[in-house]
């Protein structure tokens, strides 16, 4: 008996809508069997996993802080993966655009000045844009490949972000830790819910779904993104330039991720620091994914991958799980995904011969 | 004489379409038997059915007697079944022999030698070693047909074959096809070219919306009564006369050259040609031959090294395909899905791929009601046949999708029209209209060159004809003065 895969003339519409929450209760089975296998009580892991971050209103306005920047990046991700332009290294343009932002108050510690804030703000997604445009320059005019490019940027910025805050950048009266000054008020993101530190980059984060949601839905620009993601054939015959998606996809995916490292340091952080992006850059793509490079789902997807970073914070303590255990929920997540996609988009064939 | 084939009220069914309902076939040994259909017809799915591609729902399939329930084409080539289809099942990352070994037993060299010979033989030459990635589609159909012969069917189904073939091969296929026949093979011809029908096959069996319409002996038939069978209606009209002054030239190549990199690929050489306003200019010859770069140079896909190539009067070797579509210039591409049309996306945004520029688009904002009214004036204009804007072009047929396309190339109102393979695939009262409209198009002053294979429709639209054979250009030849063999002469490379 021979099993293939076969094309199916149509993905459904509810099983598409379902593939997320399938690969969400898989995902949980399989950490059943993970935890218990680890020696941890499983019913306490996902508690403090799934269930914690909404149990008190100080974790529940962690994980809004925490959407913010996932929200932002994947939307400007999801943008280019539609055109089957694959930014891997939004990692990268995020620390940059955080390097780029605290130029300000690491060069002015006292600035007061109302437009330093705007300034930041301008540069780091300016930075992050810069970033990804060496990788949009490198596949335009030499055609090389971009995952890897924007693959190894994240490498270099990561290297840039290490010798800034261990030489010239490094806080004097810090007791030698590889951190900036802490940033003055001026500097700083005005605060969204009065007593949490969430901050009004949520709000662009928000604002960044809408128009993602215009640019792929209703704007020309966006059609012709997707026509070159599913057909490239038919876009070159429609005159529709690849260039130009490649530039406009890496730019604003480049935009989103810089603009989300400024917030970062400008937010919650309030200097520069090493650890300025806990992975958010990759865990975007997953978020991308998650959310069917749907705009609304990617909204959906953000939510629920900050409440598994914040429940991974919980579980660490609270459970004693490993770090790498969230790492490998998440994981599981995407491959549950992916997995379910495979059976929407394809149909599983028995027959009886071996050979066509 | 026992029936090789039979089959018994065959039914199968798709979805809401019955492909086929209740179908009665005898195929004899050593008969030449042709299916005719229009497109939809049914043709193509009886065929899957007796190749073991697809099982029937209903009905019994009797081989040499025996019941037999075929599960795979490994199965219907072991009973001795062989079939070429319209729609190639070639690898494009294997050469030729590669591709004729994963069926055909037995060493590469020496396949590769058979190969040459049945090529010289049949006037199928094809280069062994050759990627098919590389061929053209007329070469790729070579290599189905060499790949079946070399498996020495007792049963062999053409779909289509001549389609791609120049008239003088035709006829050495048809010899072929006779020899083959004379060894007891039987034949099922799959075919719209009514006259080829008349001279080869010695039955019909004529299928209208899956059903046997008529059994017949195509000798003793005119080619208007086989078509009124298969329509089910009088013959469309006749084209309109033709012929009015040429004016300004549209498109002008002056000595064109282009060095195509890929290996594989056909070079062009010095091609000039005009195609002025109120003529319709015609490329014939066998694809692989150029056309597919010349179609991709003019379009602006690929694009022109040096000048000598001009549209509308202005020099475009440097502009894109958008700033061409600009000056009024449209093209119908010989691939319908992925090139002219996005599979997975709906009639109305595939309207929206190159009819943006017909008020569709207003600041960068798509306009979705002139969309749909867009999308759906090319439905009912063109016959359509669709359940409506929001189908995905995919799911249309390629005769369906053929004239959607072209639909909406015409409603542009372009000065320029380029349409290659205009009616590939498509069925003959479909067929007749296309070309109807790009008479009425050439009268309403529209420059239209054709890149066609089909000889017989180039000389019915066309008022000059142009031969592409190895990458250069024949001279022009005004279709009052020359005939079939002349051109044909200059298809094969044998002209002086």
């Amino acid at each position: 008996m021979r099993i293939s895969f076969v094309r199916r003339d149509h993905a459904s519409r509810p099983a598409m809508l379902l593939a997320p929450v399938v690969a969400f209760a898989c995902a949980i089975v399989a950490s059943v069997i993970l935890f218990t296998a680890l020696g941890k009580a499983p019913g306490q892991a996902l508690y403090s996993l799934l269930l914690e971050p909404f149990l008190t209103w100080y974790n529940f306005s962690e994980v809004l802080l925490k959407m913010a920047p996932l929200l932002l990046i994947a939307q400007g991700l999801a943008i280019g993966f539609r055109a089957n332009v694959f930014n891997i290294g939004a990692e990268g343009q995020l620390i940059i655009g955080a390097i780029a932002a605290s130029a300000l108050p690491v060069w002015y510690p006292q600035g007061d000045s109302a437009l330093m804030l705007p300034a930041m703000l301008v540069m780091g997604a300016g930075a992050g844009m810069a970033w990804a445009a060496i990788a949009a320059m490198f596949r335009t005019r030499f055609n090389a490949n971009e995952i890897l490019v924007t693959l190894m940027l994240s490498l270099i910025a990561a290297q840039v972000l290490n010798y800034l805050l261990l030489g010239p950048w490094k806080d004097p009266h810090g007791f030698n830790f590889p951190q900036s000054v802490m940033f003055p008020d001026a500097a700083l993101l005005p605060i969204l819910l009065p007593g949490t530190r969430v901050n009004i980059s949520l709000l662009f984060a928000l604002v960044a779904s809408v128009l993602a949601y215009v640019l792929m839905r209703h704007r020309f620009a966006g059609f012709q993104l997707l026509v070159g993601g599913l057909a490239p054939r038919a876009a070159r015959y429609a005159g529709f330039s690849e260039a130009r998606a490649i530039w406009l996809s890496l730019l604003l995916g480049g935009l989103a991720a810089g603009l989300a490292g400024a917030a970062e340091v400008a937010g919650p952080l309030g200097q520069l620091q090493r650890s300025v992006s806990l992975g958010y850059g990759y865990s975007a793509i997953i978020v991308a994914y998650l959310g069917g490079l749907n705009p609304l789902g990617i909204v959906v997807s953000a939510f629920v991958m900050s409440v598994i970073y914040i429940g991974g914070d919980n579980a660490m303590v609270s459970a004693d799980l490993p770090v790498a255990a969230v790492w490998v929920f998440q994981g599981l997540l995407l491959c549950f995904y992916l997995a379910g996609l495979t059976f929407i988009r394809h149909r599983v064939s028995f027959s009886r011969k071996a050979l066509p | 004489m026992a029936a090789l084939l039979s089959l018994q009220a065959v039914s199968k069914r798709y979805g809401a379409v019955q492909a086929n309902a209740g179908i009665d076939l005898v195929v004899d040994p050593g008969s030449i038997h042709a299916i005719l259909g229009e497109n939809g017809a049914g043709k193509s799915t009886l065929m899957k059915l007796i190749y073991g591609v697809e099982s029937p729902d209903a009905g019994v399939m009797l081989w040499k007697g025996q019941p037999v329930n075929l599960a795979s084409p490994a199965e219907a080539r072991a009973h001795g079944i062989g079939m070429v289809f319209q729609h190639f099942s070639l690898f494009e990352t294997l050469s030729v022999v590669q591709n004729i070994a994963l069926i055909v037993p037995g060493k590469q060299a020496d396949l590769a030698r058979r190969i040459r010979a049945l090529g010289a033989e049949f006037g199928l030459e094809v280069d062994p070693e050759a990627m098919v990635h590389a061929l053209s589609v007329g070469e790729r159909q070579r290599v189905e047909i060499i790949r079946c012969l070399l498996l020495n069917p007792e049963l062999l189904i053409l779909d289509e074959p001549t389609s791609v073939l120049p008239p003088q091969s035709v006829a050495r296929l048809f010899e072929t096809l006779r020899a083959l026949q004379a060894r007891g093979m039987a034949i099922l011809f799959i075919s719209h070219k009514l006259e080829e029908i008349k001279e080869l096959c010695d039955t019909a069996t004529i299928l209208r919306g899956g059903r046997v319409s008529g059994r017949v002996d195509p000798r003793g038939h005119s080619a208007k009564d086989l078509a009124t069978l298969m329509i089910g209606r009088a013959m469309p009209p006749p084209l309109p006369a033709t012929a009015q002054d040429p004016g300004e030239a549209w498109l002008e190549l002056a000595g064109l050259s282009y060095r195509n990199d890929d290996p594989f690929g056909v070079s062009l050489h010095d091609l000039s040609l005009q195609a002025r306003s109120g003529e319709i200019v015609g490329i014939a010859g066998i694809s692989g031959n150029g056309q597919q770069e010349l179609a991709a140079l003019i379009s602006g896909e690929i694009a022109a090294q040096g000048a000598g190539l001009r549209m509308m009067g202005q020099g475009v070797g440097r502009l894109g395909v958008a700033a061409r579509r600009r000056l009024g210039f449209a093209f119908v591409p010989e691939e319908r899905l992925g090139r002219g049309a996005v599979p997975e996306m709906s009639l109305a945004d595939n309207a929206l791929l190159t009819a943006h520029r017909a008020g569709l688009v207003a600041r960068g904002f798509i306009r979705r009601a002139p969309e749909r009214a867009f999308t759906a004036a090319i439905i009912t204009r063109y016959d359509v046949r669709t359940p409506g804007p929001e189908a995905e072009a995919a799911a249309l047929s390629g005769g369906n999708l053929q004239k959607f396309i072209m639909g909406r190339e015409m409603m542009l109102d372009p000065k320029l029209l380029l349409v290659s393979q205009p009616t590939w695939g498509v069925d003959i009262g479909a067929a007749t209209e296309i070309r109807q409209r790009l008479i009425a198009m050439r009268n309403a002053g529209a420059a239209i060159l054709v890149i066609s294979e089909e000889l017989e429709e180039l000389f019915q639209i066309c008022d000059r004809l142009h031969v592409l054979h190895k990458g250069h250009l024949s001279p022009s030849l005004p279709v009052a003065e020359t005939n079939a063999e002349a051109v044909g002469a200059y298809m094969i490379g044998s002209a002086a």
